[in-house]
């Protein structure tokens, strides 16, 4: 069963006087419990692909289907729900929250999504156990290593079991030995939760634990391997 | 967590939080202080007015406050004392006098003043002359040439205690009447236009001056509390024969520049409120754009991450929240602190007392404080500071996450 249906994406940026197209008709299936990396090289849409699939960016034309929504016909607050509780994110940057703690920045999900303290507390702190991070609860980012930071950033993405899970270059910033744990780890997700996860890449790493990858190239799939099916 | 997250983001840049806070804490403090200035000066003036001889109540014979003349008095008083004796609080003290416009003269001089018969036990209860002498004795009942002149009238006629001082002033059969008083006391008064203006004599020589038998000009009564005055002045005119012949007055209509000074002071607190607000919204819609601009980034990922744009501009209104609390609560605590402490001596304006006195003012201010003012400096830099807070606000929330988190 596909989680994510895309159709004759495209997507066009307009850069002074030229139009970019970023995306030029990609149609792509993804089922559940997938575990895809998108590769290409710098400019071959494997970003602007990541961000249309989750609903940060509107397609120039074409559609996504994701978990049986239609993101283009969801509002601004309807499209943020989705995020929220359907998908999780983990950026190249970490972008964690710096005034937070890891384990707030954790339930940061949960409380938006209204869960009481209590529970919210009892799974950040498990989930953190889960990605190698016991007794670090209290720390906030600056006092963490990237690699740590980087861990954070998956528990935050999967505290809230999403359908799916977003990694834009999630080991860019990583040694190799760390960006290879956080893979086993998010591996490990995959294979006992069921989550599925699409990464975009440049590392061939990631590229390897991916059980299909996809190749971009000029806003096109120009190359697959490994369908899950 | 919302407050928790807010508390810590307004901290991320201590130095700029501490002159925000500087700003909405001299603004709020600015508010109440100089509120509370005003307040102390529209009081003292409402004093002044009432212990010079004005009470909180008056009870005239209809026309008097239009043409203030002998002929204009009650007659028959005594009907009156009955119902004053019922009508009143158990602590209210009134007084009987005759009050005509005369002219003094001794041997160089002569101006017009106003002549004041007195019951003088009574009249130290009401106004403010029972305590007022600086200078030789209080008005004594038996005593019937004695007269009290303030201290500006005693200079002007270069006079003293002892000599002689002639009034004159029409009586109720509409002759001249005349009579030599000698001065037993000199007093002193919070204002210098009312040590020119009146000359107290005992209420039973005025009468027989002006040819007055039992009658008065007024009746003045002098309350507990001021807040209590409508409500008398209400039981009064019920009470009281006022249908046809006499009027009864609160202070509010005895002293319309005070009423008047009053208002435009509510009006000045009123403008000066919004003219430190304007000054201090720039300052936090400054800060709290300078603040969104700074986290621009995270405010795409608090999208990408599934808050929705109205919890965004709530986030950032929670920020200015905090702000507009924590400096309200130090400007509030400052303000009724420094008022406080200047209200126990009060502040001397003796230096520009010539000019205070054109305005009715007087020479020491005391500050004070109406909770009302508090509520309102609090409630305008409140609603305002978190109306301005909204433009940053709906910035922080408009950002598109793509666009927001491509920023470095």
């Amino acid at each position: 069963m596909n989680i994510v249906e895309c159709r004759g994406l495209k997507k066009t940026y307009r850069q002074g006087r030229v139009d970019v197209h970023a995306l030029d008709g990609v149609d792509l299936d993804v089922v559940r419990g997938d575990f895809m990396a998108l590769a290409g090289p710098s400019g071959s849409g494997k970003t602007t692909l990541l961000n249309l699939i989750g609903g940060l960016d509107h397609a120039s034309a074409g559609e996504v289907v994701l978990d049986g929504e239609k993101l283009n016909l969801l509002s601004q607050a309807q499209l943020a729900e989705l995020r929220l509780n359907r998908i999780g994110f983990v950026f190249q940057a970490y972008n964690l929250i710096p005034v937070l703690t890891a384990q707030e920045n954790v339930e940061f999900i949960l409380q938006l999504q209204n869960l009481p303290a209590r529970e919210r507390r009892e799974r950040a702190m498990a989930i953190l156990d889960d990605v190698g991070l016991e007794g670090l609860y209290g720390r906030r980012p600056a006092e963490l290593s990237g690699g740590q930071q980087q861990r954070v950033a998956v528990a935050r993405a999967i505290v809230s079991e999403p359908a799916i899970v977003l990694a834009d270059e999630p080991t860019a910033n990583l040694d190799s030995h760390t960006g290879q744990g956080l893979l086993e780890l998010m591996l490990e997700m995959n294979e006992k939760k069921e989550v599925t996860f699409i990464f975009s890449t440049h590392d061939k790493m990631v590229m390897d634990y991916a059980k299909r990858l996809v190749i971009l190239r000029d806003g096109r799939i120009a190359g697959e391997r490994g369908k899950t099916e | 967590m919302f407050f928790q997250l807010a508390w810590r983001n307004i901290w991320r840049n201590p130095k700029r939080t501490l002159i925000l806070l500087t700003a909405i804490v001299i603004g709020v403090w600015s508010m109440i202080f100089l509120g509370a200035l005003m307040r102390g000066i529209s009081d003292q003036m409402v004093r002044n007015g009432i212990a010079n001889l004005t009470g909180h109540v008056q009870i005239h014979l209809r026309g008097y406050r239009n043409d203030p003349v002998v002929e204009n008095s009650i007659l028959q008083p005594g009907k009156l004392e009955e119902v004053l004796a019922g009508a009143l609080p158990k602590e209210a003290h009134w007084t009987e006098r005759v009050r005509v416009y005369a002219v003094a003269s001794n041997a160089r001089h002569s101006i017009g003043v106003t002549l004041v018969g007195i019951d003088s036990a009574r009249e130290a209860q009401v106004s403010f002359i029972g305590s007022a002498v600086t200078q030789g004795d209080y008005l004594q009942p038996g005593k019937g040439n004695g007269i009290l002149i303030g201290q500006s009238l005693a200079e002007k006629f270069k006079t003293e205690l002892g000599k002689k001082l002639v009034l004159m002033a029409l009586d109720s059969k509409g002759d001249n009447a005349s009579r030599a008083f000698r001065i037993s006391g000199i007093f002193r008064a919070e204002l210098e236009a009312i040590e020119k203006q009146f000359v107290f004599v005992n209420l039973d020589t005025a009468r027989q001056m002006l040819k007055l038998k039992g009658g008065i000009s007024e009746i003045s009564i002098l309350l507990p509390e001021k807040s209590a005055t409508e409500a008398v002045v209400q039981s009064l005119r019920k009470q009281l024969p006022v249908g046809d012949s006499l009027e009864v007055a609160s202070w509010l209509d005895l002293l319309p520049f005070v009423t008047a000074v009053m208002e435009l002071y509510d009006g000045f607190i009123f403008i000066w409120f919004l003219i430190i607000f304007i000054a201090m919204g720039f300052g936090i819609v400054n800060t709290i754009l300078m603040a969104v601009f700074e986290r621009v980034r995270e405010f795409g990922l608090l999208k990408a991450l599934g808050m929705k744009p109205v919890w965004i501009v709530r986030q950032v209104l929670t920020e200015s929240f905090l702000l507009l609390l924590v400096g309200q609560v130090l400007g509030c605590i400052f303000g009724l602190v420094s008022v406080a402490l200047l209200a126990r001596n009060g502040i001397d304006l003796s230096a520009f007392a010539e000019g205070l006195e054109y305005a009715g003012m007087s020479r020491m201010i005391f500050p004070v404080v109406l909770v009302k003012d508090v509520v309102m400096a609090n409630l305008v830099v409140f609603i305002l500071g978190v109306l301005v807070s909204l433009y940053p606000a709906v910035k922080a929330a408009r950002f598109t996450p793509v666009e927001a988190l491509a920023r470095t």
